[in-house]
């Protein structure tokens, strides 16, 4: 019967097409048109190119032997790794914990959750502020604790810190909940068993809790590290340009200069590309150590 | 079972979890309370609440003055708007073909739909802008043509996300109810604006809100194609602002909280939705 419905399939075309097209045109048309740009000579932005490079993989040569794109890509992998460690690893323990306490849970969810909702530009200001020299609210408060002289939380020094904190901040309760929705779907009755066989509750977090939650951990990770290569908002803000001296560039930021900063269009393209081979690299690396497993 | 003992590793526990929620939410309090303090006031003691000789509304005075804040909210509103609403109607359609019609090239469809999930924006946008300048919408100077400029991309950067969450909501739906629709008559297009828009209406929800602030907090793509002054976005105009107005601290922090507490006021009312909208794409593929 339910086949009887659907047997005509004229009116397939009209609801397939309209989101078909846009995919093709503004997804899988440019996609492989930048990989060929990487190869053109592109002039200004908002030209297509169309002579060949000379010689044609001369960007990638450009690639390999850029200073940049070797501290963007250190950075991209710091970052990959603060990612992981510091969000997942900070949305695990305080996930752990809210799944002990009878109250006030769901205030905490709501209160770790609402800086993803806030644009992270805004965000970049903020931090702005308070990591300002003379003097934030970091500096005003160790001054509270008898530090005298300010810390420049922009210097060569402290840069990568200041970058990679307030990102690592933003995205902590957005794994939160994906994991307390995980530590949710573990049945009490588990717990209570191993209660009565006289595991302490580290040992039931050790051997019961987080072996189930094995997948949803995965997940994460996966998440974790594909959205520490879409990070653009933040560090620009922060820090445009990659100052100081160009110690901050990360893939994508780079990317940014090159393409609407330097103007050399045709290496944004090639850029990009990197940071697509990256990601693949990245998410087949991952996947190889964090194997989803059936149960 | 073996009584839970209100003690100190329990006290603990609230402990660090508060800390944690300092965290997020201080920042925020404290640019709002800085927002009605003189710039010098902020520099020295930026802990103070903003009462008495403190306070001072002369940084939102300024934030009107120099920022067409008006005009940033509303193209921002009217890009989100569009691009949510776009992306509600084609992913609805096509999640609907793709779950109840079967036929040859579906399989491949759908994989196409997943695999448009990992483009990074970084990857299509020097394409998408040279394709659009030819066709003349972007780069005009033509407002319409701009916010058009920007909407088209952002619809398909949104649609395979919004396809997988609604397929996968509509194959659970019970088809008896379809059937008895065509019983009475109707066509595909009238059982998918009758029956299956109003049962998914929750699923459409979490696309909703996920798209809309997708788009709305999306810096990258406005650096692209909104390059004039009169079609800036919120962000875009907040970027502008830490390059132009770097020291004028007062007049950030006012800017930063006419941008931050909107957002706060819808989250609070819409939080369970938001959140399960944000974190659906995560949890189900």
């Amino acid at each position: 019967m339910g086949a009887n419905i659907y047997k005509n399939k004229k009116p397939l075309l009209l609801f397939l097409l309209p989101a078909f097209i846009f995919m093709t045109v503004f997804l899988y048309y440019p996609f492989f048109k930048n990989i060929l740009d990487s190869f053109m000579q592109i002039k200004e932005l908002g030209v297509s190119g169309k002579e060949w490079n000379e010689p044609w993989y001369s960007n990638y040569v450009k690639l390999a032997t850029d200073r940049n794109v070797w501290t963007a890509l250190k950075n991209t992998l710091i970052m990959t790794i603060v990612t992981i460690v510091g969000q997942v690893g900070i949305a695990l323990v305080l996930a752990l914990m809210v799944d002990n306490i009878k109250r006030g849970a769901k205030v905490f969810r709501t209160v770790y959750f609402f800086p993803i909702v806030v644009s992270a530009t805004a965000l970049g200001l903020l931090f702005n502020l308070i990591f300002l020299y003379d003097t934030g609210m970091l500096n005003q408060f160790l001054a509270l604790f008898g530090k005298e002289e300010l810390t420049d939380w922009k210097n060569e020094k402290w840069a990568l810190f200041t970058m990679m904190l307030p990102v690592m901040w933003q995205y902590v309760g957005f794994y939160f909940v994906i994991i307390v929705t995980g530590l949710n779907n573990i049945s009490e009755e588990l717990y209570e068993a191993a209660a009565i066989d006289g595991a302490t509750r580290l040992k039931r977090v050790w051997y019961l809790t987080l072996p189930l939650l094995h997948n949803v951990l995965c997940t994460c990770v996966v998440l974790a590290v594909t959205g520490a290569l879409k990070v653009f908002d933040l560090p620009w803000t922060m820090f445009p340009k990659g100052i100081p001296l160009k110690s901050t560039f990360l893939t994508g930021t780079y990317m940014y200069y090159e393409a609407m900063i330097v103007k050399d269009v045709d290496y944004g393209s090639a850029l990009a590309v990197l940071i697509v081979v990256l990601g693949v690299i990245l998410s087949r690396v991952v996947n190889a150590i964090f194997k989803e497993k059936d149960y | 079972m073996k009584k839970r003992k209100f003690s100190v590793s329990m006290s603990a526990i609230y402990l660090i979890l508060i800390l944690w929620a300092v965290t997020t939410i201080y920042p925020i309090i404290w640019v709002i309370q800085n927002s009605f303090k003189a710039k010098d006031k902020i520099l020295e003691n930026s802990f103070a609440l903003p009462l008495g000789d403190l306070f001072t509304f002369a940084n939102y005075r300024r934030a009107f003055e120099n920022l067409n804040i008006f005009g940033a909210y509303k193209n921002s509103i009217f890009i989100s708007s569009m691009v949510c609403a776009i992306v509600i109607l084609l992913a609805g359609l096509a999640s609907f073909a793709l779950v109840r019609y079967h036929f040859k090239l579906r399989d491949t469809l759908y994989m196409m739909v997943v695999a448009g999930m990992m483009f990074p924006a970084f990857a299509t946008v020097i394409p998408v802008l040279s394709m659009e300048t030819s066709w003349g919408i972007a780069g005009t100077k033509s407002w319409w043509l701009s916010m058009l400029s920007i909407i088209l991309p952002q619809v398909a950067g949104n649609l395979s996300f919004a396809i997988i969450v609604l397929s996968g909501y509509i194959r659970s739906l019970p088809i008896e109810l379809e059937e008895s629709a065509f019983l009475e008559g109707c066509g595909p297009v009238q059982i998918f604006f009758k029956v299956i828009v109003p049962l998914t209406k929750p699923s459409f929800a979490t696309v909703a809100i996920f798209s809309f602030l997708w788009s709305y907090n999306d810096l990258f793509s406005q650096m692209f194609f909104l390059r004039r002054p009169e079609t800036r976005a919120i962000t875009r105009l907040l970027n502008e602002l830490t390059s132009n107005e770097g020291t004028d601290y007062g007049l950030m922090a006012a800017t930063v909280s006419l941008v931050i507490v909107p957002v706060m006021i819808v989250y609070v009312f819409l939080q369970k939705y938001i959140i399960k909208g944000m974190t659906a794409g995560a949890v189900k593929g």
